[in-house]
């Protein structure tokens, strides 16, 4: 018994030690980042720079929010983060509905529901769907980034799924004091579904914040960029077209490491805002996910 | 009668109907005209004759497709890539769960799971942005750290021994803690009268782990391994895309960045529907099949 509590102790605190360092060894990469987002050029190239900024200073920041490009990116992304948001959240709410009804109250809703699941399960791939979207005019406007995405079919079973664990009484009781589907929806299904939409709601404020592809391919002018899809092509693709003369100047006094540094960290920090939200609804999230009806 | 019975069920289930107009206007637009669209994987596309109007040329891209210098590695690639995405994806979370699970402080176990989903949340240009930076092979923090052990500079990004294992290990810790919350999740629904009776029967912890807590954790275990077969195909576009190179396109190059160069790059609209076309075609039968497996094993379904 002894030498078994002896055990159970080396283990909890190997346990403790192990987790613990691993954890921290995941958010590692981000604050070195931001380290040297706040450090001086020279302290980052004589690479003294690790986990806390040498030399502190705003410089890379100003530079960064001086940049027109830059902060007409952030404003696209806002107008399609509100923009795109509220169609998801609509469209699911109302897609969601009519498929959670059993086949007597709704005769075609696994034949519907079908028509959505498909388009998860097969697509006709990149070149078709670009073509579309070209032929609908969207390209160069902010709806290329808002409607070919609409319909968040994700979204839509998660919702369906919530709206069907509702007790049916509350449904009844509404249609017997003489309310319409219309009503019942809204008045009812959607006040008792807030967990379930707040979870949708971060979600796709996410996913909107970070979607970078769509930009890339169906914007052709650089000034129509979102946020994400600018910052690769300067972080990642490294893009001189879309760099003016005197910002290569800059960057030379900047320092190309800092720069790039604070972008990515303003590029994270509405997530870092965001994220106690979305740890408090993610549990839910995942129940609600995995728990069907 | 049956007439009257068809006229009363419309008029109380058209608003059912009409909900789903916008939605549906939607998915037809851009799901099912793109799978109309992809007919010009069997045409020799020319934008201004468009999608019925362009020379039908059966198979020839296919078979072109095919006949690229790189084609089989490349599929190689992907396969390989993706497999050990979803071995490291399935036990890492699996192992830091049944960890997590013995820590009984609540406040250290809520800062851990914190800390390790957040990757989850940032995009592959963030966290490539992140990569770029500290694996770099003359300023990264990693390489400092290995000089300064005494070892050779490794150019992880560039280098083909190293690229598609850096792949799978910086997909892990993106997406591992998400998982490991999946499982928490299930560890809570296990009875705790299972282990008190376990702890009468003399069990200590790692029996009541074997015996309970891990076949607890089996049905979940087996849909997310069931589903994630879907897989098999997505190596993680935009992760690769994000970190590759002409360099290593040996060992890092996979068909979705393959589809991409050829299509809207080189503007070759046709080889590039021939072979994403394959593509969602073998993913079909793939998800199928992993969602009839998880309907069989675990009882899962869609909705």
């Amino acid at each position: 018994m002894q030498s078994s509590s002896w055990g159970r102790s080396a283990f909890q605190l190997f346990n403790y030690v192990f987790l613990i360092a691993m954890s921290i060894l995941c958010i590692l990469p981000l604050v070195h980042i931001l380290a040297i987002s706040f450090s001086s050029s020279a302290a980052v190239s004589a690479g003294d720079v690790t986990f806390w900024p040498v030399d502190f200073t705003f410089k890379s920041y100003s530079f960064i929010l001086d940049n027109p490009k830059f902060l007409t990116s952030v404003g696209i992304t806002l107008e399609r983060v509100v923009i795109g948001t509220i169609i998801n959240l609509f469209l699911a709410v109302l897609t969601a509905y009519p498929l959670s009804k059993e086949v007597s109250a709704f005769r075609h809703r696994t034949w519907f529901a079908w028509l959505f699941v498909f388009t998860i399960l097969f697509n006709g791939g990149l070149i078709p769907w670009y073509m579309t979207i070209k032929m609908t005019g969207l390209i160069d406007t902010i709806w290329a980034l808002v409607l070919p995405g609409a319909v968040a079919v994700f979204h839509i079973i998660l919702l369906l799924n919530f709206f069907r664990a509702l007790p049916k009484e509350l449904e009844e009781a509404a249609f017997v004091d003489g309310a319409g589907h219309w009503t019942t929806l809204w008045r009812i299904m959607v006040p008792l579904s807030m967990p379930a939409i707040a979870t949708i709601l971060l979600f796709t404020l996410v996913q909107h914040w970070n979607s970078w592809f769509d930009g890339m391919i169906l914007m052709n002018k650089p000034a129509h960029y979102p946020l994400a899809t600018y910052l690769q092509s300067i972080i990642i693709k490294l893009d001189f077209e879309n760099l003016r003369q005197e910002d290569i100047y800059l960057l030379g006094l900047i320092s190309d490491r800092t720069s790039k540094a604070a972008q990515i960290f303003l590029g994270t920090l509405p997530i870092l805002l965001a994220y106690p939200f979305l740890q408090k609804h993610f549990m839910k999230g995942i129940v609600l996910g995995s728990v069907k009806g | 009668m049956v007439q009257q019975q068809a006229t009363s069920r419309w008029k109380r289930q058209w608003p059912l109907y009409a909900m789903l107009v916008p939605a549906i206007i939607c998915v037809v637009i851009y799901s099912y005209i793109p799978l109309v669209g992809s007919v010009i994987a069997f045409q020799d596309f020319t934008p201004f004759k468009g999608w019925f109007g362009s020379d039908w040329v059966g198979l020839d891209q296919f078979r072109y497709a095919f006949e690229l210098p790189d084609i089989w590695k490349i599929i190689r690639n992907t396969v390989v890539i993706s497999l050990m995405k979803i071995v490291a994806g399935l036990f890492v979370p699996i192992l830091f769960a049944l960890l997590l699970n013995e820590i009984n402080k609540m406040f250290v176990k809520r800062s851990i799971q914190t800390l390790i989903y957040l990757p989850h949340f940032l995009s592959w240009v963030i966290l490539g942005g992140i990569l770029i930076d500290i694996l770099s092979p003359s300023e990264g923090m990693v390489n400092q750290l290995i000089k300064w052990l005494g070892f050779e500079p490794v150019f992880f990004l560039g280098d083909n021994r190293w690229f598609p294992y850096i792949l799978v290990l910086t997909d892990t810790w993106k997406e591992f803690g998400f998982s490991t919350i999946v499982y928490l999740a299930a560890l809570t629904g296990i009875n705790p009268a299972l282990y008190e009776a376990a702890v009468i029967d003399g069990a200590g912890r790692i029996k009541q782990t074997w015996h309970i807590t891990l076949p607890g954790m089996i049905p979940i275990i087996v849909l997310m391994a069931t589903l994630s077969l879907g897989n098999v195909l997505n190596a993680g576009f935009d992760q690769v895309f994000n970190l590759y190179s002409p360099q290593v396109y040996e060992s890092g190059d996979v068909l979705d960045t393959l589809i991409y160069r050829v299509g809207l790059e080189d503007m070759q609209y046709s080889v590039a529907t021939a072979l994403g076309l394959v593509k969602s075609v073998v993913s079909f039968a793939f998800i199928s099949i992993s969602y009839w497996l998880a309907y069989r094993l675990a009882n899962y379904r869609i909705f």
